[in-house]
């Protein structure tokens, strides 16, 4: 069965047909030709799908087409601004926080949406004070970006870029 | 080859050349190349670990509207070249592993595909299998070689009268579990036929090493494959060879002519599909006097194979050239089981085969009370301990120094479970590591002026995350002598010359030196100042020097490790590697690729198990979900440093490869650093909770 849906795609505005069983990421992919969200395992597992869905991040694998019709999504192209890139995109570069790349668009906008969270004041499961403002600390910043694997093992220069777009 | 190349751009570290792609996700993978109306592959897969097919029934998923095709072996066309068991896809109606290819269905779309191949029926009389590990079965058996080329089994004087005349010895088993490569980007091939040429648009660590394996396969002039890959996601080792994956997205995409097609294996595919590094069981026996001095070493690696394809682990490789010792033997055994084609994984050879020695040096050094960072460096061999010849260059002793000094290794107390933090035992753990230097003959390189200055490179090199076409890009422009913004480098192409496989951190060795090559050619031929249009191709060059020395990468890594001691969970604080890799061209990119090998080791050490359920012979655990690879929140403070280290014999660039030593002996020093904690010597990987209640 398919269903008709509404989507803005990195500002984009496009009508798609999409098969019901399709999920977020093959309409992304396949429907609107939008291909920085990555397929690494679809079962929501290695986050390399992240987009900022409605402006909080999401792992689009999980989510079916159908049921985000009228959705706004960003996705790591639609984060830079033609060439100029976003600071946390810029960090990534200088960091070097990316080998093959392929979990990179799924980290990058992890990462806008990790400083988004800490902005806002969310706590994590390793926050100690659940009242106050939370800082970027290497730990905060572990486990908040801790749903996107990376198997290069880019880590340590992941943390050190999220930290810079937080200042 | 005394000569090295005058570095202006080696030894600097521009970004990545395809990062500003890769960060906004417009680097062009398999997956992502655009292809017309494509149809959709998926596979479906035998459930026993042994039999034979009887029946493949498929209307059901024929009759399904938008299905196209459906292959089986009752019906799939002949393959010129069934030799490759691995790649014989749909030849036989035998199964000899479980997740063997027993059909394939292509569909107008990814979601009737799938529904398709659920409908296929397969029937399989199954056969008493066995998938059964062990260095106790009776029907072990010597391979004639093991990967890599190296012989099977050495010795050199008497390991007996070396190990009884020893007041010191040491004789343990030590096992590292099955693993699974997994990169982050699935194995993917899109197929398309153009007048009698393939196309496949792969994600593969060698266009040219794609092209040959598919054409022999396949019957074809393998100038009439094109293979393209200009960004693979991820491979370490798993794309190094062709898979089957390639074999039936080319033959689907024959069987619905006209139609390009693409696969992308699911993550579950991945781990019967595409390789894996073999569980090792390892036998070490050491013995030293008094002051630490080994007599004698000895190690017997088992480990498993495929009974339909052989894959010989090279595990006691390292165990041939690390310490000095008189009396000394290596041997390795296999198992054929009925089990998937294991291959190369990060490091294959090395990886294991340096975790049980090195536990066993730093248990040795304990029993006879000398500090393990000394122990090593009184074992330092002079000459190769097996062949005799010297080595081009070996400063393990200068990164166990620089290693432990950095670390803060001089105030250690070596008494286990000694320092307790808030409830966490503390302790610390080095270990050593090395890696060969290969070459891999069969690379061209042409060159040619664009413009006053510039030069286009052109070779069909790959790059995985490792860097290519930036580092790559750097020895250009010193072999040419202009800057770097002046190259333009292109890989990852059929289109271009011919390159070998990216493995064995041979790329930079063997790219390298065949782009130096063709510089100097084209300087010889054009002069300084060539014209527009100028240019010239070249193979790469034999190294009169190969033969004449042992070449080797060194490193020490250092650990910090945490053990809770009413959990037993276990964690990594603070890994530090030192490394003698020769000249590091791109120091940026080069740190990446050893902590990430150092991160890989880490995963290795505490999460990484592929469980086998011996009944039906799979991989359980197979997605990311049980197959824990290390997450951000696992991996702390990571650092890796290198020695000045100048080596005039690898090759022009003096580089010795970084891409797989970062991963060597992480393990061992995670366990010696866990040992250190808790006083529990675990000698198989992982290290997990339960050792330590």
């Amino acid at each position: 069965m398919d269903g008709e849906i509404e989507l803005r795609v990195d500002g984009r505005r496009r009508r798609l047909r999409v098969d019901t069983r399709t999920t977020l990421l093959d309409a992304l992919r396949d429907g609107v030709g939008a291909l920085a969200p990555k397929k690494g395992c679809d079962h929501g597992q290695c986050g390399a799908c992240t987009v900022l869905l409605d402006g909080r991040r999401a792992i689009t694998c999980l989510a079916l087409a159908v049921a985000h019709d009228g959705a706004e999504v960003t996705t790591a192209e639609g984060l830079a601004d033609g060439e100029r890139l976003h600071p946390v995109q810029e960090a990534f570069l200088e960091r070097d926080a990316l080998q093959c790349g392929f979990c990179t668009p799924g980290q990058v906008c992890s990462a806008v949406g990790v400083l988004d969270e800490l902005a806002a004041g969310h706590p994590s499961a390793v926050t100690a004070d659940l009242t106050g403002p939370v800082e970027a600390t290497d730990d905060e910043v572990r486990e908040r970006m801790s749903g996107n694997l990376c198997r290069c093992g880019a880590y340590v220069g992941i943390v050190a870029a999220v930290r810079d777009g937080a200042r | 080859m005394t000569d090295l190349l005058r570095p202006r751009v080696l030894g600097r570290s521009p970004r990545r050349v395809d990062g500003p792609a890769k960060v906004t996700g417009t680097a062009r993978y398999a997956g992502d190349q655009h292809v017309v109306d494509p149809a959709h592959l998926h596979l479906v897969q035998a459930e026993v670990a042994r039999g034979v097919l009887t029946e493949v029934e498929v209307g059901a998923a024929r009759a399904l509207d938008g299905v196209l095709a459906v292959l089986t072996p009752d019906n799939a066309p002949r393959l010129a070249s069934a030799r490759d068991a691995e790649l014989a896809a749909l030849q036989s109606h035998d199964v000899a592993f479980r997740g063997q290819v027993v059909a394939a269905v292509v569909a107008r779309t990814r979601e009737i595909a799938r529904e398709a191949a659920a409908l296929v029926r397969v029937r399989i009389d199954p056969r008493p299998h066995d998938v059964h590990l062990s260095a106790d079965r009776d029907d072990l058996y010597a391979p004639e070689k093991v990967n890599g080329g190296a012989d099977t089994d050495t010795s050199r004087g008497d390991l007996g009268t070396g190990l009884a005349h020893s007041p010191f010895t040491l004789d343990q088993t030590y096992t590292t579990a099955w693993y699974n490569n997994n990169p982050m980007e699935p194995h993917t091939t899109t197929a398309l036929w153009l007048d009698g040429d393939l196309v496949l648009y792969d994600s593969t660590q060698g266009v040219h090493t794609t092209r040959q394996a598919t054409a022999k396969v396949l019957g074809l002039d393998p100038r009439r494959v094109h293979v393209i890959s200009p960004h693979v996601g991820g491979g370490f080792g798993a794309k190094g060879t062709a898979h089957v994956h390639a074999i039936v997205a080319a033959m689907a995409a024959r069987a619905v002519p006209g139609t390009p097609v693409k696969l992308a294996l699911t993550r579950q595919q991945m781990f019967s599909l595409v390789g894996y590094r073999t569980p090792t069981v390892q036998r070490v026996r050491m013995g030293c006097d008094a002051d630490g001095r080994l007599a004698a070493v000895a190690l017997d690696a088992v480990s498993q194979t495929s009974r339909v394809k052989e894959f010989a682990e090279q595990t006691a490789r390292p165990t041939r050239m690390m310490y000095a010792a008189p009396n000394r033997r290596t041997t390795h055994r296999l198992a054929a089981l009925d089990v998937p084609v294991p291959s190369w994984m990060r490091a294959p050879g090395e990886c294991p085969g340096m975790f049980g020695p090195e536990v066993a040096v730093d248990e040795l050094a304990a029993a006879c009370g000398v500090d393990p960072v000394e122990f090593r460096v009184r074992n330092e061999p002079d000459v190769d301990p097996e062949t005799g010849k010297p080595f081009s260059s070996r400063n393990l002793v200068a990164c166990l120094r620089e290693g432990a000094r950095r670390f803060g290794w001089e105030h250690r107390d070596p008494t286990p479970r000694a320092r307790e933090e808030a409830g966490w035992l503390v302790g610390t753990g080095v270990a050593a590591s090395t890696y060969p230097v290969s070459r891999t003959p069969g690379s061209v390189a042409a060159i040619r002026c664009t413009g006053p200055g510039r030069y286009l490179v052109r070779i069909g090199a790959a790059d995985l995350g490792t860097g290519t076409w930036t580092s790559l890009a750097q020895v250009a422009a010193d072999a040419l002598g202009v800057d770097f913004g002046d190259v333009e480098l292109r890989i990852g192409d059929t289109a271009l010359p011919e390159a070998s496989v990216a493995g064995g951190s041979s790329g930079i060795t063997s790219w390298g030196s065949t782009v130096v090559a063709a510089a100097e050619a084209l300087r010889e031929r054009f002069g300084d100042d060539p014209a527009a249009g100028d240019e010239v191709r070249a193979g790469m060059p034999d190294n009169p020097a190969a033969g004449r020395y042992a070449m080797h990468a060194f490193g020490a890594q250092f650990a910090e490790v945490r053990v809770h001691v009413d959990t037993g969970e276990v964690r990594v604080a603070r890994l530090l590697g030192v490394f003698a890799v020769g000249r590091v061209v791109n120091p940026r990119l080069a740190r990446s690729q050893l902590v990430g090998g150092m991160t890989m080791g880490l995963s290795m050490a505490l999460h990484e198990h592929s469980v086998v359920d011996e009944r039906f012979g799979h991989v359980v655990n197979h997605d990311f979900a049980e197959y824990h690879i290390a997450t951000n929140a696992d991996v702390p403070r990571v650092e890796a440093h290198w020695v000045e280290e100048h080596d005039p014999h690898t090759n022009p660039m003096g580089t010795k490869g970084v891409g797989e030593i970062g991963i060597v002996g992480t393990a061992a020093a995670i366990a010696n650093a866990a040992h250190h904690a808790t006083g529990v010597r675990v000698r198989d990987l992982p290290i997990t909770l339960d050792h330590f209640l």
